[in-house]
């Protein structure tokens, strides 16, 4: 099961990728939320998967499933929202302002 | 002793604050005291007879990497000469320089250089001997471009900055391959380890290197070509830097590995045929100038090369004569650059075709400089220290076929010609410091320097009177100088065995006396008929110089270097990215591959098998099937939408995998994200069609995009196929309750175990809450930009 989530995570990465890749404000930014799935996903079969009952303490369970990557993508969870949601305002006030959504066309000036 | 030697640098710190009342007193008097301070201290060292004193501060042990200060008599020698001539500067600069100079800059630079010098000559471990070369290679560049305004300045100090760096680095790479060969980064260790280095395979390399940044800090040739242009430093500078201390740095170098060196037969041969040449090329040279500063700096750079000869030669007499010859350069050489500043303090050119007849009008200077070029000269009179040196080197190339037993027949062979070539050379030394001389201050004087000129104030003819009684001093009682300073000096290059050399005027006809007339008589017969033979400069240098590749290099270096920065850094963004990217990638995958890292059958995981694995493998394919529809959709807002299905499948997988929290957290976070999207989107232009992009873009990066999703599946496998150190989240489990009281671990982690980092992340958001803020409500008005 883990290596099949690794695949799928690598798949992930190289959608993300490509999409980071993109010409448009709009791809890029699909591109980096696809890269925190991504992202989290591998997170979470670093620690190893269904190996027991969720990570709350109950009498009996001897083994839970490893609660510490799940407590790092909570937090990362919560960032990459942050994120996704600065680049959209970002890219809303970069159209505004130049007009283009093309990252060919925003190179910034020589010398400044 | 750390005080002496770091005391320039405290100085330099408060001479900021000093500078502000310059207008009240002249911040050159601090200098001054300094140096004097510090030059009286190593003298009271050299009485003493405590010639070695240690000063000892581990920094990083295991790296060899120390601070360890010593004085054996070669570094006591030069750091008097250093803090001496640099006391007699620092007065002389407070009459030369005008208050409104920048005098505080001017000053910090001097003391950094001094301090520097300093911590060349008494460091006994290599890497700090390298730091404080390097320093002065900058104090260099600093003073050089001091008026920098001037184009002129600016230029030379590039060059020289450029060349002396090149020696610096290969000064690193040699004393680097010589902590190697020997495991010691302390010199008087790795002197004793003499034949270990001498057997070593590295040992022609570490002699070329070292030679390398020896020649380009003494402007030996071809690398002399920045000294005459560093003479757009203000003169003070020149007499300090670029003909007493500076320059000389190279010639301590090798002086200090002399123990060592001195038994190679091709160190003798290379260095011997760089001094001869420098000797005869730069007295040759220095006929043709025109400014003053100019034949001053050819006339350094050819002793620099009679020095560098006698090193070469590594006899007894000849490391003796080296000596006594820095010391004697210092003074006359100190004192000429100081009258030739008077006279353009005075007259306002260094032009000597302008200039003439300055003896009625400036007799002080003319005195100084008769005695001072005549010296040079090595014109034989009692009370000239030159003479005695030049002697010393006539002595020691003649004696040297017979002093040493050389190996190869080319050795031998060099050693019979060095004689000729030392009077070839030496002719044209006489040839200029006469042209110095008789055509500034005989002849006829210019009517317009004629009217102003006359001797400076007492002030500034201090300093230059005091070298040339040096000069005097030296002469008259060579034995006294030769036992305090230049005996101790040459026994610590050449090793106590040495015996005791005394200075005499008068040696009967021998061989040096017959030289130094040769010398005397075509000297002067060649500076009678100049004006026949001046028109060999056309046929020799010609159109020949060494500035020529200079100019080449740097502009073709400039050239690749704008080429190569306009293709990279092109101000596109995504092709930094895909730059980055693919590195990433490739670095990763090649060290992934080159350390054989995955194994795939020791892989410990959980079986798949139908139908339980269902659930998970058909979300798995939904969210591939989703990631491919938004990534090629055509619209914006099916993009949006599909992208919500890969954040539900992952949510779904969280659940699967027994993560509650986590799923829970992904449908909220994922839900309000798309929410996100949609209200931007009435402001977000369509996605256009893609098909303007090149096909050949398009493929690279897909390629491009496989590749990083190749290396992290890799790094997921290689992840699995070992593990290094057993897991921490049991600590988790295990104390949830006990420490955090609380039953759901995830919970436990984030508040309480990890709370801080909570904490950041909630910083995190309110950063990107308050920047979403700004960028919304603060807008720029119309009509600013």
């Amino acid at each position: 099961m883990e290596i099949i989530m690794i695949v799928l995570a690598g798949i992930l990465f190289g959608f993300a990728v490509y999409n980071i890749l993109q010409k448009q404000l709009l791809r890029i930014i699909i591109g980096t939320a696809l890269l925190s799935h991504a992202a989290h996903l591998f997170i979470l079969t670093m620690g190893k998967l269904k190996r027991g009952s969720s990570p709350v303490l109950t009498e009996g369970t001897e083994s839970y499933s490893d609660p510490l990557p799940q407590a790092l993508i909570l937090t990362s969870i919560v960032i990459s929202f942050g994120v996704t949601s600065l680049l959209l305002v970002l890219a809303y006030r970069a159209v505004k302002t130049n007009g283009t959504d093309n990252m060919e066309e925003l190179r910034g000036n020589d010398h400044d | 002793m750390i005080v002496a030697i770091l005391m320039p640098f405290l100085i330099a710190m408060c001479i900021p604050f000093i500078a502000k009342f310059k207008y009240r007193i002249h911040t050159g008097y601090a200098v001054f005291a300094t140096s004097l301070s510090i030059f009286l201290y190593f003298l009271v060292l050299l009485i003493s007879g405590e010639t070695e004193t240690l000063y000892r501060y581990s920094w990083i042990p295991s790296l060899g990497l120390d601070l360890t200060f010593y004085t054996d008599g070669l570094a006591l020698f030069f750091a008097l000469l250093i803090s001496g001539i640099g006391a007699l500067v620092a007065f002389y600069s407070i009459f030369y320089l005008n208050l409104e100079e920048r005098l505080g800059s001017f000053y910090v630079y001097l003391l950094l250089f001094m301090g520097a010098m300093l911590g060349i000559v008494t460091s006994d471990n290599i890497y700090a001997l390298y730091t404080f070369w390097e320093l002065t290679s900058v104090s260099s560049f600093l003073l050089i471009s001091f008026w920098f305004t001037r184009k002129a300045s600016t230029d030379g100090a590039l060059k020289s900055m450029l060349i002396t760096f090149l020696g610096g680095f290969s000064l690193l790479g040699g004393l680097v391959l010589l902590h190697l060969v020997t495991g010691s980064t302390s010199i008087r260790e790795i002197l004793t380890q003499g034949d270990l280095i001498l057997a070593s395979d590295w040992f022609p390399l570490i002699v070329v290197l070292l030679l390398l940044a020896a020649c380009t800090k003494s402007a030996q040739f071809p690398f002399h070509i920045w000294l005459p242009d560093a003479m757009e430093a203000p003169t003070p500078v020149s007499a300090y830097l670029h003909s007493a201390t500076m320059v000389k740095a190279g010639l301590f170098l090798l002086l200090r590995f002399t123990p060592v060196f001195k038994e190679s037969e091709a160190f003798f041969i290379a260095v011997s045929i760089i001094g001869l040449v420098t000797l005869f090329w730069g007295s040759y040279m220095a006929v043709r100038q025109t400014d003053l500063k100019g034949i001053l700096a050819y006339s350094t750079i050819s002793q620099l090369g009679m020095i560098m000869a006698m090193i070469g030669y590594g006899t007894e007499a000849a490391i003796f004569a080296a000596m006594f010859h820095i010391l004697n350069h210092a003074t006359f050489k100190g004192s000429l650059f100081m009258a030739v500043g008077i006279i353009d303090h005075e007259t306002g050119t260094r032009n000597i075709r302008k200039l003439g007849g300055l003896w009625k009008l400036m007799p002080v200077t003319g005195i100084i400089s008769i005695l001072a070029s005549f010296s040079m000269a090595g014109v034989p009179l009692p009370i000239l220290n030159g003479f005695y040196s030049k002697e010393e080197f006539f002595s020691s190339s003649w004696d040297l076929s017979a002093d040493r037993a050389f190996g190869s027949d080319f050795a031998a062979l060099l050693a019979n010609i060095v004689p000729y070539a030392a009077v070839a050379g030496s002719i044209f030394t006489f040839v200029y410091s006469m042209y110095f001389y008789f055509r500034t201050f005989t002849g006829k004087a210019e009517k317009t320097t004629a009217e102003k000129a006359h001797d400076p104030k007492f002030g500034m003819l201090a300093a230059p009177v005091l070298l040339v009684s040096g000069v005097l001093l030296i002469s008259i009682f060579p034995n006294w100088f030769s036992r305090h300073l230049l005996q101790p000096a040459a026994n610590a290059v050449y090793g106590d065995a040495m015996k005791e050399h005394s200075i005499h005027f008068w040696h009967g006809f021998v061989p040096a006396l017959i030289m130094s007339l040769i010398v005397v008589v075509l000297g002067v017969l060649f500076y009678i008929t100049r004006k026949y033979w001046m028109g060999l400069y056309n046929v020799l240098p010609g159109k020949l110089s060494g500035n020529i590749v200079y100019a080449s290099l740097l502009s073709a270096s400039e050239n690749q270097t704008k080429r190569l920065n306009d293709r990279i850094v092109s101000g596109s963004i995504r092709q930094y990215n895909a730059i980055i990217i693919s590195v990433i990638s490739i670095v990763t995958l090649l060290i992934l591959f080159g350390t054989n890292s995955f194994d795939l059958r020791n892989i410990d995981t959980s079986p798949v098998s139908l139908p339980q694995s269902l659930p998970e493998l058909a979300v798995a394919l939904i969210m591939i099937a989703a990631a491919f529809g938004s990534t090629v959709s055509q619209k914006k807002l099916t993009a949006v939408i599909i992208l919500g299905v890969v954040g539900y499948g992952l949510s779904i997988l969280f659940v699967l995998f027994r993560a509650p929290d986590l799923a829970l957290t992904q449908l909220s976070i994922e839900t309000i994200t798309v929410v996100l999207f949609l209200l931007c989107f009435r402001h977000l232009p369509e996605i256009k069609r893609e098909r303007k992009e090149k096909l050949s873009k398009k493929i690279t990066n897909i390629i491009i995009a496989s590749l990083c999703g190749l290396m992290m599946m890799l790094v997921g496998l290689a992840a699995y196929s070992q593990r290094l150190f057993p897991s921490i989240s049991d600590y988790f489990v295990k104390y949830s309750y006990k420490l955090g009281g609380g039953d759901n671990i995830v919970n436990v982690i984030l508040v309480d175990f990890r709370g801080l980092d909570t904490l950041f992340e909630i910083t995190v958001l309110a950063i990107a809450a308050l920047g979403i803020y700004s960028l919304i409500k603060l807008r720029q008005k119309e009509g600013d930009r």
